[in-house]
């Protein structure tokens, strides 16, 4: 029995389809898993890997930047803000944001960058699967 | 002279041609925008309808006694307007009616003694607001005619936090709500604190799903409002965007029809003018030729000839006048 998997971005549906597995990073920083018939639940997403397992095709693999996630009747919902599919990163661009955000840090510790540095490593993850 | 004003008036009507020409394009264009605009609102409905239905339940999991965005303030100093309009003109009475709607309520909030603080976005409406010398606490434009959620974000950056330190009790939004291709109105909104009190009663109504939180409801609510409050920034920005196509295209239409109708007359005119210049001369080459007669009383074959074209000149201009 399959579930229906959302993932909501503002400015558009991202992904839609049913799916068998979803696995995503909680803002706690834990992994946290999704198959059918889960529970309804409601969480902070922090800065993270997401894998949907379709029902058929191969995983997908999005980056999510913080959001949330919303699970009830079989549906799985995610909302986020900044969301990237794996075909949509730009690896050497993630690879510069990287070095910047590492160059900065260096520097001085900030949020920014370090919020920076962890988008770009969770591209450059997702990218590399 | 007659001729001159025939050229002057063929010169006006080709300028009008030209004119016509733009604005027709212009037309067409807005009238694309229209739809992808439209597209834009309906593809930013399923996350704003979903961090509802989130929010939703975490009021009926009884969150959001101390969250500061939806604290409504027992008296109100300071309100904050965001008015929303389009970076171009030529749209008809677009940014004119957001800013009579904006200048309204500030005049309104002044008579109540609170003080007003003003947050222009689109350049239209930023300069209107600084050649009239208003304080302009922040001002955005560059966007408008294609919003993303960045701009939406950077807007709430200016507005949210001031919010929470005080120095405004209260944000308005206004901006112009694209009802269809053939309404919109300016509608204001209170955009802070978030008016949720519609959400927490139908979810005290509603059947209370057993939910598991993660982090607790208070803390999803802490992080969730700000986004809420973008989601509600973006979609006026997408509903502005849309609305400002679908005044374009209008003011454009009645352009175009307007340069239509003026090219006939002009035309109309322009026929009559040499039409009475040609009348004119006939009566001048006739009455030239019945002196000559006059004077030549024997018959020179010259001047029946004459008569003879003069007559069909005479012929073929009433079948034009018709």
């Amino acid at each position: 029995m399959p579930m229906q998997v959302e993932l909501v971005s503002p400015e558009k549906i991202l992904w839609s389809g049913e799916a068998e597995m979803v696995i995503t990073r909680t803002m706690g920083g834990g992994d946290i898993a999704f198959l059918p018939g889960h529970a309804p639940f409601v969480g902070a997403l922090g800065i993270g890997a997401m894998t949907i397992r379709p029902t058929d095709g191969n995983d997908e693999h999005v980056a999510v930047h913080g959001g949330f996630v919303e699970v009830s009747n079989n549906t799985v919902t995610i909302l986020s803000d900044v969301a990237e599919m794996q075909d949509h990163i730009d690896h050497d661009r993630a690879v510069r944001a990287k070095e910047a955000a590492e160059a900065e840090l260096r520097k001085e510790h900030d949020r920014e960058a370090d919020a920076q540095l962890r988008r770009a490593e969770v591209r450059l993850e997702v990218h590399a699967r | 002279m007659a001729g001159g004003k025939e050229r002057v008036l063929r010169r006006r009507i080709k300028s009008v041609q030209t004119t016509k020409k733009i604005t027709k394009a212009m037309e067409l264009i807005a009238a694309s925008r229209i739809v992808k605009s439209q597209q834009r609102v309906l593809a930013a409905r399923p996350y704003a309808d979903q961090i509802t239905e989130v929010i939703r339940n975490l009021a009926a999991a009884g969150a959001g006694g101390g969250a500061p965005l939806l604290a409504q303030r027992d008296e109100i100093n300071t309100v904050a307007t965001v008015v929303i309009g389009g970076d171009r003109g030529l749209c008809g009475g677009y940014n004119g009616n957001a800013i009579r709607m904006a200048e309204r309520n500030m005049a309104a909030q002044r008579r109540e003694g609170q003080t007003t603080a003003l947050v222009t976005v689109g350049k239209k409406i930023e300069s209107y607001f600084r050649f009239r010398k208003f304080d302009i606490e922040a001002s955005f434009s560059g966007f408008l005619d294609e919003p993303s959620y960045e701009d939406a974000r950077a807007i709430a950056e200016a507005v949210v936090p001031k919010f929470e330190d005080g120095t405004f009790d209260r944000v308005d939004i206004v901006y112009t709500q694209f009802l269809s291709a053939g309404t919109q109105k300016v509608v204001t909104r209170q955009f802070l604190p978030l008016d949720t009190s519609s959400l927490v009663e139908e979810a005290s109504d509603g059947p209370a799903a057993d939910y598991e939180f993660e982090p607790g409801p208070d803390a999803i609510l802490e992080n969730i409002l700000p986004r809420y409050a973008e989601a509600r920034l973006f979609s006026a920005l997408l509903e502005g965007a849309a609305s400002f196509f679908a005044a374009q295209q209008r003011a454009m239409k009645s352009a175009t029809d307007n340069a239509e109708e003026l090219i006939v007359k002009l035309s109309r005119e322009m026929n009559r003018v040499r039409q009475d210049a040609i009348t004119t001369e006939i009566m001048e080459i006739v009455s030239g030729a019945e002196a000559l007669r006059a004077g030549k009383s024997d018959g020179m074959d010259l001047i029946p000839d004459n008569a003879l074209s003069i007559s069909d000149l005479l012929v073929d201009t009433v079948d034009y006048n018709r």
